[in-house]
């Protein structure tokens, strides 16, 4: 199967083009990394020299991957069924479009400026904790691995979030209920990450490492099953 | 019922054989046959749920058949062909399915580039002033009118040139002048050799535009040119009135050349069978002046595409019923 970089090409620019003239769209990308900045960059800035020992066994930062794994839900889970609810799907399905190009295009689309938002949320963090934290606090809040493994888990959580929100669109005949399921469906991945950055499960190498595999084969899986699954007639009709 | 032999033009550029869908227990359609000639613009209708869409969206590759065979633009309707028929067909649904927030132009370079058109800025322009939208380009879709939207979704069904063009309800909800626009536009799609299938309601539409049409309800009907259907469901009548009721009319109208038999309708009023009005209205011109009648008219009974379409779809309704 050869796919059309050009008909991928266009699917991602119509959507990203329908995004910045969506305010609710932006909107809806920007409050919940917002949100999920602003409490952890609370209890940096307001952490006393002393706690940098108790911070020391947490890894604050890593609370924030819960941004890659929601930020994508809401877009991913909006690509098809929107489509079906505006009119817009058919005519797409009756061009040349194969069903991979097509939902490259919408995945691209929820990819792209979900990681984008996701590393300039944690940019944003990193910048106000080396200029305005206490000197002892920093460095306990700053650390490489952390920084790493926020670098690596982005992509493969928002990848894995977008999967299953494309996979509910799909199978959804109504925006709402396909945007809520999507929160729902990845509110396992924020609880594992929410349970590392506690401390409650210990990070190290070892789970690092099977976890970004675990992930990647997810991923992997996620894409083989939804390409598989999509169905024209299905989406056209209604048809169970 | 098959529509073959009657084709415009040599190789078809659709060949539907015994052609359904099933969803479940319910038929959609079932046993549709016909072939279309390349540049023939061939209309096709029915009443609401009489599984036109479907059929579209059949021959369109957007769903599988269950039962029969077709070709489309010379591929077989296989799963394996759907890219290759999509390349070289279009479809515009009945509702346009345009993206309200982009402009006209952002919504035919996606499907420029999802057709993969050579040069499609060039395609845009093209698609655009066919419909006389040129100068709105750059208007967001959501703000323009319904005649407008249907404009534009018609200049994006253009833009991949296709060998195919079906066209689900064109005219619905446009006014008279954005329908004589778009009946302009098939006419000039037809001299340039692009074959369009018009699923339509407008009767006088199918009418004007079609060189045959073919009546669906689940089933074909009938299928022909619109002026074969009507001679072939309707006797040919002349309707004679004149100022007094003719003293002896059997008098009058026996034995007239062309004419098979006669009825009153009322006050004055004679209708008469004929096998060739042409030959019969002339004897009995000839007839009812050596009768010394004052003749009022005499005229050629008409039956519109509109008598064909009711006759078939209520004779099926009161096949059903019985």
């Amino acid at each position: 199967m050869n796919v059309s970089t050009r008909r991928v090409r266009a699917i991602f620019r119509k959507e990203l083009r329908e995004y910045r003239r969506k305010r609710s769209i932006v909107a809806g990308m920007a409050i919940l990394p917002l949100i999920f900045l602003i409490q952890p960059l609370v209890v940096a800035l307001t952490l006393p020299a002393s706690a940098s020992s108790q911070l020391a066994r947490e890894h604050l930062l890593l609370y924030m991957l819960a941004i890659p794994a929601l930020v994508p839900a809401a877009l991913a889970a909006y690509a098809v069924v929107g489509e079906r609810q505006q009119g817009t799907l058919e005519p797409v399905l009756a061009t040349p479009v194969r069903r991979e190009e097509f939902l490259l295009g919408k995945a691209l689309a929820s990819f792209v400026p979900s990681v984008a938002t996701a590393y300039a949320v944690y940019a944003m963090f990193l910048a106000c904790v080396a200029l305005f934290a206490r000197p002892a606090v920093t460095p306990a809040l700053l650390r490489g691995s952390d920084i790493l493994a926020q670098l690596l888990f982005t992509p493969l959580l928002a990848a894995w979030s977008i999967w299953l929100g494309i996979a509910i669109s799909a199978r959804s005949s109504d925006v709402r209920v396909a945007q809520q399921l999507g929160m729902l469906a990845n509110l396992p991945s924020v609880v594992v990450t929410s349970l590392v950055a506690f401390n409650v499960i210990h990070p190290s190498l070892i789970l690092a490492v099977s976890g970004a595999a675990v992930l990647l084969f997810l991923d992997r899986l996620g894409w083989r099953i939804v390409a598989a699954t999509f169905n024209r007639e299905r989406l056209i009709t209604g048809t169970r | 019922m098959n529509g073959q032999g009657s084709a415009k033009t040599g190789i078809p550029a659709l060949s539907v054989q015994n052609l359904g869908k099933r969803f479940g227990d319910r038929v959609a359609f079932e046993g549709v046959s016909f072939d279309i000639g390349r540049g023939e613009v061939f209309g096709f209708l029915g009443p609401n749920g009489a599984g036109k869409t479907t059929t579209v969206r059949t021959l369109g590759t957007l769903i599988a058949p269950t039962s029969g065979s077709a070709t489309v633009a010379g591929i077989p309707l296989t799963p394996a062909n759907g890219v290759e028929i999509r390349r070289r067909i279009s479809i515009m649904p009945e509702s346009p399915g345009l993206y309200q927030r982009l402009s006209v132009a952002e919504n035919l370079g996606c499907f420029a580039d999802l057709y993969e058109t050579p040069d499609p800025g060039d395609r845009i322009d093209r698609a655009l002033r066919a419909v006389n939208l040129a100068d709105r380009a750059n208007d967001a879709c959501g703000s323009l009118s319904k005649g407008l939207r249907q404009r534009v979704a018609l200049a994006r069904a253009l833009l991949s040139d296709p060998q195919v063009l079906f066209l689900d309800e064109p005219t619905s909800g446009l006014d008279p002048v954005a329908a004589r626009d778009v009946h302009e536009l098939i006419d000039e799609l037809r001299h340039s050799g692009v074959t369009i299938f018009l699923t339509t309601h407008r009767l006088e539409e199918a009418e004007r535009l079609c060189d045959r049409v073919a009546i669906m309800n689940t089933t074909l009907r009938t299928i022909g040119r619109p002026d074969e259907l009507r001679d072939r469901l309707f006797a040919k009548t002349l309707t004679v009135r004149t100022l007094a009721p003719l003293p002896d009319p059997a008098r009058v109208f026996a034995g007239l050349p062309a004419v098979d038999g006669w009825h009153p309708d009322g006050h004055a009023t004679y209708v008469l069978g004929v096998t060739e009005p042409a030959a019969a209205a002339p004897a009995v011109t000839r007839a009812l002046v050596a009768a010394r009648a004052d003749v009022l008219s005499i005229s050629e009974s008409h039956h519109s595409l509109e008598d064909v379409y009711l006759e078939l779809i209520n004779s099926g309704e009161e096949a059903c019923l019985r």
